[in-house]
């Protein structure tokens, strides 16, 4: 039984048409990255998921619920972390977690603790004097305080230093050990790269590719460069190389991953004396999706604008 | 690059963000002026009516409290005494918020240091807006020396008069300017400054209530309390009597030291930061704190207080002031048609406290609509977002919430009925006799402040993004059908339209039950129509 599945999932807000059939499944114990760029429609999914949002169409289920129907009841077994958190400005950060906690049935204290003193999160600070970071760590501690069965993390790190960042990812992984499962919404491919799964990658609002780190590698071209003895020929007509090129001396081309047998096969014809071959990042694969057009919004920094 | 670079940009900035604040300020005032002036014109049209009200109001305390001193027994005069405190306030208020908006706040949400980056000095951000708020006072105050002039109102006094309410504006500029440098937050800012209008308010009161009175009863000289209150200044220049214009230094000397004070104190310090501490909070919540009702409770309780102590110092005063009624317009019956008029029945004491708890109600209804419209700004500001995704249901959020503003208008009403009718009790000698009669009657207004809740919430559920300002322009409404739709000789169906037209006016009238139980039910309809629209929609910033 999937934590979530969706299916077929529309949603417009006016005439914009934030999602667009899209289908999404998350399996039990598993951090599932989903991952595309701002305004691909993965906060929507998310508030949709938790039943901030109504759908227009399409099949969603939530541990087994109905996130619009049976919202109070799947709550308590969730918790959640907003991309851009606000906070009520005369509270203090702890006061805050306390409350997220209590309100969605319960907090360890003692996981609270650590988490305050991992994350670095003074507690009596009040809520209008935190940056950016510091209301996301609020959020992050209150969700990870909570014992449940599912995390929904919307762009959770968008506002922390790369220290930050690491102890995130090792608290995660605890849930995970722990037999939580994680759906982490993303535009930074490293912290995806380091704790999901499986990935989903959503593109102006349906996906595009969905799989494990190795499938979608799979799916994605090899760089091969090989320095031979004698110049090699015939290149272009072997099935699944392209983008052939020489580098002084050498040979650059792009092989398909089903047909690097091929290609191998016919290289060691033209005495081989070097060859490295790179597999796909998920940041080449990312690009192959959304092109040079859009590469400006892609890039890991601006965070949440509101 | 000087530490002014930059000033012109950033007053443009903030007049371009404060047009619409700026217009209804600078144009507000002067209608107000000229609407008070003719109307108080119509009441007093007589030399003798206007003698009458000089004695009385120069000997009794509730007025002396209240509107100070009254300068002569011309027409202007009265005028300035009606007008004064209420605009004077009203701009101090402005005036702080406007610098503290232009200063801190821009400090407070980083947009200072982005500022600061550019090509921007170290004093600019708080000349701009020194520049911006002393203009906009200027320019109130010019209009408002026209409204006087263009009611009929001799032009040294009504330059003297306006002036004494630009004075009020520039001394707390000055007050703001140094605020602003002291706390971290805007809103510690804005409550420092407040802070200062308030007490400047108690000195000029406890000044003029100490005064010497003249012989005749017609000049009243404020004790020297009043000298040490930028709002008792503007009362001592007298407008409209023998025109004292060197008090306008005062003033002028606050603006200048707070300013000078200011940027000594900018100087000094870095972006930022400021010379009052943040307060730190618990690092655990209590219990009590722990639910909806908690957080909500925590979240109102503040502003409750902050109106509990207005309501009870106004009730009493409109009480104590109930027995002076029958003085103070015993020869004037302009002003005894005004009272009947609002109040009902024959008895003018009736009337007039009726006509105070129909005003506490109406005012108490600006509570329902300030605490309900939170949820509003909970939503669009984002925290409505990860409350709705714990266990907590739709319904029961805005139910708490409905509840909880209705709960604080009860307890204000209470307060309203229980002071006012102590007041009135103390002076008349019956005190508990008129507090338990005019509390009930306070009760009765209950079911209209239901209906303001039940309007809001159900544009709060239905029209979310417009909730806001149609909220207020619906009470708002409401307002002006009670004070104006008589007088205006509007037709009955149009009056019908404000649930305050159907309460009965007690003690003025008798009690009738049917118009209570029909607007109660409006009211549930209207809640019930919220509730079910909010649980059925997005929830959209
Ligand atoms: N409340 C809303 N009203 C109108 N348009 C919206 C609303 N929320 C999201 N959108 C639009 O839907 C699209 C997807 O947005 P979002 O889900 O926030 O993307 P992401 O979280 O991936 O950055 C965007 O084009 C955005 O402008
Ligand atoms: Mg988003």
């Amino acid at each position: 039984m999937s934590v979530i599945s969706i299916e077929n999932l529309v949603k417009t807000f006016g005439g914009v048409r934030a999602l667009d059939g899209l289908d999404l499944r998350v399996e039990p114990g598993e951090v599932h990255g989903f991952l595309g760029p701002n305004g691909s429609g993965k906060s929507t999914t998310i508030r949709i998921l938790l039943g901030l949002l109504r759908r227009d169409s399409g099949q969603v289920r939530v541990l087994d619920g109905d996130p619009w129907r049976d919202a109070v009841a799947l709550h308590r077994r969730l918790a959640y972390v907003p991309g851009d958190v606000n906070l009520w400005p005369n509270l203090s950060g702890g006061e805050a977690i306390d409350l997220f906690g209590a309100l969605r049935g319960g907090l360890d204290g003692r996981r609270r603790d650590e988490l305050l003193r991992r994350f670095d999160l003074d507690p009596t600070k009040k809520c209008r004097t935190y940056s950016k970071g510091n209301r996301q760590k609020v959020a992050i501690v209150a969700a990870f305080a909570s014992d449940v069965e599912l995390y929904v993390l919307d762009e959770p790190t968008s506002g922390l230093d790369p220290l930050m960042e690491a102890v995130f990812q090792e608290e995660v992984r605890q849930l995970t050990q722990a037999g939580a499962s994680v759906l982490l919404s993303s535009h930074v491919l490293a912290e995806v790269e380091a704790l999901c799964d499986r990935v989903s990658i959503i593109r102006e609002g349906r996906i595009v590719e969905s799989g494990t780190l190795a499938e979608l590698r799979h799916l994605a071209r090899t760089t091969v460069t090989v320095e031979t003895g004698r110049p090699v020929t015939g290149l272009a007509e072997l099935p699944g190389v392209h983008e052939v090129r020489p580098v002084d001396g050498r040979v650059r081309l792009e092989v398909e991953p089903e047909h690097l047998d091929t290609l191998l096969a016919h290289l060691v014809r033209f005495e081989v004396r070097a060859l490295t071959s790179t597999p796909p990042t998920l940041e080449e694969l990312f690009l192959r999706h959304y092109g040079e057009a859009t590469d400006s919004e892609q890039r890991p920094a601006a965070g949440g604008t509101r | 690059m000087s530490a002014f670079t930059g000033t012109g940009r950033l007053a443009r900035l903030a007049l371009r963000r404060d047009r619409v604040r700026l217009a209804i300020w600078t144009l507000g005032s002067p209608l107000i002026g000229y609407a008070l002036a003719e109307s108080v014109a119509s009441i007093y049209p007589e030399e003798q009516n206007r003698l009458g009200y000089v004695e009385v109001a120069n000997s009794s305390v509730v007025a002396r409290a209240f509107n100070g001193p009254v300068a002569s027994s011309d027409l202007g005069a009265v005028v300035v005494t009606e007008t004064y405190l209420t605009l004077a306030v009203l701009t101090a208020l402005l005036s702080t918020f406007a610098v503290i908006r232009h200063t801190r706040q821009n400090e407070e949400t980083g947009r200072a240091e982005l500022l600061g980056a550019a090509a921007v000095g170290r004093y600019a951000l708080l000349t701009a807006a020194l520049v911006v708020v002393v203009g906009a006072n200027a320019l109130a105050g010019a209009l408002l020396a026209v409204a006087f002039i263009g009611a009929g109102l001799p032009a040294a006094g009504s330059v003297a008069a306006a002036a004494a309410i630009v004075g009020v504006g520039l001394a707390f500029t000055g007050v703001a300017a140094v605020t602003a440098q002291l706390s971290v937050t805007s809103r510690g800012a804005n409550a420092l400054a407040a802070a200062a209008v308030g007490v400047a308010f108690l000195l000029r009161a406890t000044g003029d209530v100490l005064g010497q009175r003249s012989t005749d009863g017609l000049r009243l000289d404020s004790a020297w309390p009043t000298w040490l209150s930028p709002l008792g200044w503007g009362t001592q220049i007298r407008a409209f009597g023998d025109e004292r214009w060197w008090v306008l230094a005062l003033p002028a000397v606050l603006l200048i030291a707070g300013v000078a004070a200011a940027y000594a104190l900018a100087e000094r310090r870095d972006v930022g930061a400021g010379l009052l501490a943040a307060r730190r909070g618990p690092a655990r919540a209590a219990a009590g704190l722990l639910s909806p009702a908690g957080l909500t409770w925590r979240l109102h309780r503040g502003a409750l207080i902050g109106w509990a102590v207005g309501v009870a110092v106004l009730g009493l005063a409109m009480g104590l002031a109930g027995h002076e009624v029958d003085d103070m317009i015993a020869d004037n019956p302009a002003a005894a048609e005004a009272i009947a008029q609002l109040g009902g029945g024959d008895e003018l004491v009736d009337a007039f406290l009726a006509a105070m708890l129909g005003l506490f109600a109406l005012t108490i209804g600006a509570y329902v609509v300030q605490a309900l419209l939170r949820v509003r700004g909970d939503e669009s500001d984002g925290i409505l977002e990860p409350l709705l995704a714990t266990a907590i249901s739709r319904h029961r959020w805005l139910g708490t919430q409905v509840v909880g503003a209705v709960l604080g208008a009860l307890a204000l009403m209470l307060l309203a009925g229980v002071t006012t009718g102590l007041g009135y009790g103390l002076a008349a000698g019956d005190p508990v006799g008129w507090t338990v009669e005019l509390t009930g009657a306070a009760l009765l207004w209950l079911p209209a402040l239901l209906v303001v809740a039940g309007v809001v919430t159900a544009l709060f559920g239905a029209l979310p993004r417009w909730s806001v300002a149609l909220s207020w322009a619906v009470l708002i409404a409401f307002l002006l059908l009670g004070q104006l739709g008589a007088a205006l000789d509007l037709p009955q169906a149009a009056l019908n339209l404000s649930p305050y037209t159907h309460v009965p006016s007690v003690p003025a009238v008798d009690v009738t039950v049917l118009p209570l139980v029909l607007l109660t039910a409006a009211a549930a309809a209207l809640l019930a129509i919220g509730l079910i629209t909010f649980r059925r929609r997005d929830t959209p910033t």
